[in-house]
């Protein structure tokens, strides 16, 4: 009988119904998109590695001046006597240095670091080896080198055993690592990894950027930390140390896109409310032009509720149905978007869900007024109508 | 005494009025109106334009109630109901015709027969079968899927008179149903009318201000500027 109804006022239910597709579909993409980065973002932490600690001099957080590193790698052995297991805890020094074959040269990050950095990191390797411990003792001028350098320097050569210039210096190439992407704008395939000994030489410096600990499960990672963060200040008494974990990172991440998905999903229903005023207003134009219907139909024996219930089911048929409609459009410029734009999109099972309910609500809510308008008229005032 | 009818009578009028305000004026439609009705009779309530017909039917069938007054329908007291009360009242034991048959426009004959028991709770299926019986019944066995639009006006006056007898009610109470017919529809709509009563007992209560038509029924109650002006019985009329 709604069905019906609808059905013969057909344009105006379109029209109805497109407020609430355009919400609906805005609040479908808008999410997919936010999740979708947010997922994304998520994977890059994850492809780190699990389980790790950062620590770093100085106070982390957004705006925090960088701090001038006091630390070296007696503190490095230090934080392995802390943690006990010296293959739980590797170390980075970071320079930008040019790397260069024959005339090609292309410029890099030259990160100092240890046999220990496999463990803790996810680097995974498409040729050669990995540093060793003797590489390290004995300051080897040897290289792994990232995918992207290994590329431009060599293209479809192995490298293995070639001779690459850093820093005019000759380093000999032991590896090539895995394409592994990029992490919060860190090129880690533009990375070239050379022995922590041979890259304090190298730069010229007797100081390390980070030391980073692997824990070996999620519930050894905040005492670890603490244990971290406690024995360095007891060391150095008076400094700051921050060690940040994967967790809290995710968690930052997490909530500043969780904001920005909840923004986004704030606009797209302040357009679904823009909808349902729409729905209102026609079902009121409705109720005023079936005057006379409902006067017959008060006539014939419809009470109240029965008139209420008429009209609310034809509201929230024409919402569901436009998000629905909404629905199936937003899915599918989801996916448009993301084939053909870098953006990734995620559609969640509940944002479909959410938006459908939305919009089955927003039929009730908005309709209500009209159908309750609709419920009240005296039948022989509705009837004498023309 | 006119009436001699043993029970309780379908309608019991005692000094009924009814006013409208309307922008603090006060039109006073109908001033005192008593009257009985009984299973079975046939009545036309007569007067000219204005004088409170249509108020006194409404009233009648329960889409309205009186500024003061009682009105026992079937001997129950209105006043007694609540809203709902009142509809399942004109549901169940009113049937309804009016001068400009209020059918639903884009709804099948059949569909707009059916309606009353939409509201009764009855399933589809009876709903449509009794639907189609009660057409049958007004000569439109072969107007089922038409809708309004495609049928001659006594055609549609006939669905509306199927519509009202689709619930078996008890009353059917007719304002003007000859109003918009030329007189051959009129007449053909009249003569059904009359069927009802003398076939299915069913009392038959017809509004009009005009003479011949109130002629057609056995009773006639006499309305001017809102009361009873008189109430007499003519020998030619069925009961
Ligand atoms: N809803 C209303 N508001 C104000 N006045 C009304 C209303 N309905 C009817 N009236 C007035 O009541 C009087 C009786 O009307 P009505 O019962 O329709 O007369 P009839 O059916 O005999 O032509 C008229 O004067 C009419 O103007
Ligand atoms: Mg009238």
């Amino acid at each position: 009988m709604a069905l019906e109804a609808l059905r013969v006022n057909r344009l105006r239910s379109a029209l109805t119904m497109f407020g609430v597709v355009i919400g609906v579909s805005a609040v479908v993409i808008l999410v997919a998109i936010g999740t979708g980065a947010k997922e994304a973002i998520e994977g890059e932490i994850a492809g780190l590695g699990s389980n790790i600690i950062l620590v770093v001099p100085g106070q982390v957080g957004l705006g925090a001046a960088p701090t001038q590193s006091r630390l070296d790698l007696n503190d490095v052995a230090y934080v392995r006597r802390v943690v006990g297991d010296p293959a739980k805890v590797t170390v980075a020094v970071n320079s930008g240095e040019s790397v260069r074959v024959g005339r090609t040269e292309v410029f890099a990050t030259i990160t100092g670091t240890d046999e220990y950095m496999p463990n803790i990191f996810e680097r995974p390797l498409r040729r050669g080896r990995y540093l060793s411990g003797t590489d390290v003792d004995t300051r080897r001028r040897v290289a792994v080198l990232g995918a992207e350098v290994g590329e431009k320097l060599f293209g479809d050569v192995d490298p293995i055993g070639r001779q690459v210039t850093i820093a005019g210096v000759r380093f000999r190439v032991i590896g090539l690592y895995e394409s592994v992407g990029a992490t919060f704008g860190v090129a880690r395939d533009q990375e070239v990894h050379i022995p922590v000994t041979t890259a304090q030489r190298l730069i010229g410096l007797s100081r390390i950027n980070g030391i980073a600990v692997g824990a070996s499960g999620p519930d050894e990672i905040e005492p670890l930390r603490q244990r971290v963060v406690d024995g360095l200040s007891g060391r150095y008494p008076g400094e700051r140390f921050s060690a940040v974990t994967q967790t809290q990172l995710l968690g930052t991440i997490g909530s500043v896109l969780g904001m920005l998905t909840g923004v986004l999903a704030a606009i797209a229903g302040i357009s679904l409310l823009v909808g349902g005023v729409g729905v209102s207003n026609i079902m009121l134009v409705s109720v005023r032009e079936r005057t006379r219907e409902i006067g017959l139909r008060k006539a014939l024996g419809a009470r109240g509720r029965d008139v209420l219930g008429q009209f609310l089911i034809e509201a929230v048929l024409l919402t569901t149905i436009g998000g629905v409609i909404g629905i199936l459009l937003g899915v599918g410029g989801s996916l448009l978007i993301q084939a053909l734009s870098p953006v990734p999109a995620a559609i969640t099972w509940w944002s479909i869900a959410l938006a459908f309910g939305v919009s089955a609500g927003v039929g009730v809510f908005f309709g209500v007024a009209p159908a309750r308008r609709a419920a009240r008229l005296d039948p022989v005032i509705a009837l004498r109508a023309e | 005494m006119i009436f001699e009818e043993a029970g309780v009578p379908a309608f019991e009028a005692v000094n009924l009025t009814r006013s409208y305000r309307l922008e603090g004026v006060s039109v006073d439609a109908l001033r005192g109106v008593s009257l009985r009705i009984h299973h079975g009779e046939s009545v036309a309530i007569v007067g000219p334009s204005g004088s409170g017909k249509s108020t006194l039917m409404h009233l009648l069938g329960c889409l309205d109630r009186p500024t003061s007054g009682t009105l026992r329908v079937d001997g129950a007291d209105v006043s007694t109901l609540d809203d709902a009360g009142l509809a399942e009242l004109r549901n169940k034991a009113i049937g309804f015709v009016f001068q400009s048959f209020h059918l639903l426009g884009r709804t099948s004959a059949l569909d707009n027969v059916a309606l009353p028991l939409v509201y009764r709770g009855v399933g589809r299926a009876e709903r449509r079968e009794r639907a189609r019986r009660a057409l049958e019944a007004v000569g439109l066995a072969h107007r089922l899927d038409h809708r309004p639009s495609q049928m001659s006006g006594g055609e549609q006056q006939r669905v509306a008179i199927a519509r009202a007898l689709v619930g078996d009610p008890k009353v059917v109470l007719a304002d003007e149903p000859t109003g918009n017919l030329d007189s051959r529809n009129g007449q053909e709509v009249m003569g059904i009318l009359a069927d009802l009563n003398t076939a299915r007992g069913v009392a038959v209560v017809l509004v009009t201000h005009e003479r011949e038509v109130a002629e057609a029924a056995r009773r006639q109650i006499h309305v001017r500027d809102g009361l009873i002006e008189r109430d007499t019985v003519s020998g030619t009329g069925p009961r």
